[in-house]
């Protein structure tokens, strides 16, 4: 215990992660549970297709004629759906947890970037956004991100969500190296 | 709100808490996992998969839920998944833990998740060059690995939480 909070620099430790991680499988089975029943369909944790979502109605705002006629939009349809308010709730969830243990802190850089990359808020912003591009278009291409691919999709042993975790994390893995080489 | 919109808040609140508290909404925990040093999130993710694939594959034999497999395409997988690791691994967070991050005051977070509203609009206006070209090299349907092996579910569940404790036991012994 005494380690960890050193580890944090006194900051509350949270809760073992495999203790979180197991109750967070129990939740994807009471909501898979409760999607099936309440609303006819069987709905998995996921993420990235909301973005999508708040891409189109954006979109909608100045060009609805547009996202009425773009396929993707039709497919994936533009909507306040359960997963849109799944991830405002996944918002509300961080800030009440962090706000009861007081490890709610505003950050404008992160400790790991700030050591190797230096202070500028401007050139964390400016990747950040980039690889935010990036990886949303690689999420949609696979169909998923680490919670619709990584979590649902491996709890249901599917053959494609093995795969793009492999990928996911060992191009990430490489790439995240490669960044930080020199700092090591 | 519909029952469903409400539902899915509330589920999210239960996510964003248990990621929050798990620790894994921190662009340091992130990175530290892909440059070996922190597997804070493996440990958090492979206990949820676990434990949720006994709970789902039970039910789903049971006949009470369905199960939704995404489609084995090839060059989706091949190349969006390679895509989604260069984005995750220069900006430090994936879709769901961005918000979250943001939640618990790591408001850098924000510029990851507006470049990803700019992503999935680009990917729409993409979409139709994709589909007939990435898209379209090779697919294998949604199917599962026990069907793609010829394995028996509950078999491939029982070496997968064996290979995950060994996992977790060298994590352990390595200290990351």
């Amino acid at each position: 215990m005494s380690e960890q909070v050193k580890k944090t620099h006194g900051e509350s430790p949270g809760w073992s992660p495999y203790l979180a991680g197991a109750l967070l499988g129990l939740l994807a089975i009471i909501s898979v549970y409760l999607t099936t029943t309440l609303m006819g369909k069987s709905n998995y944790l996921g993420a990235s297709t909301t973005f999508v979502r708040a891409a189109g109605l954006l979109f909608q705002s100045v060009d609805p004629a547009h996202v009425a006629e773009n396929a993707y939009y039709v497919k994936e349809k533009v909507k306040v759906d359960w997963q849109f308010m799944m991830i405002i709730g996944i918002f509300f969830g961080a800030l009440i947890s962090s706000l009861m243990d007081k490890s709610f802190k505003l950050e404008a850089i992160p400790p790991t970037w700030e050591k190797r990359f230096g202070s500028s808020i401007a050139k964390r912003a400016i990747f950040s956004f980039l690889g935010g591009i990036i990886a949303m278009i690689g999420a949609r291409m696979a169909d998923g991100c680490p919670s619709g691919h990584g979590l649902s999709g491996m709890m249901q042993l599917s053959m494609s969500s093995f795969i793009a975790l492999a990928f996911f994390f060992g191009v990430g893995a490489l790439v995240a190296n490669m960044m930080y080489r020199k700092g090591q | 709100m519909s029952i469903e919109q409400i539902l899915g808040l509330v589920t999210g609140i239960f996510f964003g808490f248990l990621l929050q508290k798990g620790r894994v909404l921190r662009y340091d925990k992130q990175v530290g996992a892909m440059l070996f040093k922190d597997m804070t999130i493996f440990k958090f993710m492979l206990s949820a998969i676990i434990i949720g694939m006994f709970g789902i594959l039970a039910m789903n034999d049971m006949g009470i839920i369905k199960l939704s497999h995404k489609a084995m395409n090839v060059g989706a997988i091949l190349v969006g998944g390679s895509l989604f690791g260069i984005g995750w691994a220069v900006m430090g967070f994936c879709p769901g833990t961005s918000v979250g991050a943001i939640g618990e005051g790591r408001w850098h977070a924000a510029f990851g998740a507006i470049g990803m509203i700019v992503g999935a609009g680009l990917y729409a206006e993409l979409f139709p060059f994709f589909k007939s070209t990435v898209l379209s090299w090779a697919d294998f349907g949604k199917i599962g690995l026990p069907e793609a092996l010829g394995i028996n579910h509950w078999v491939i569940a029982m070496i997968f939480t064996i290979i995950t404790l060994i996992m977790f036991r060298w994590f352990e012994k390595k200290g990351i």
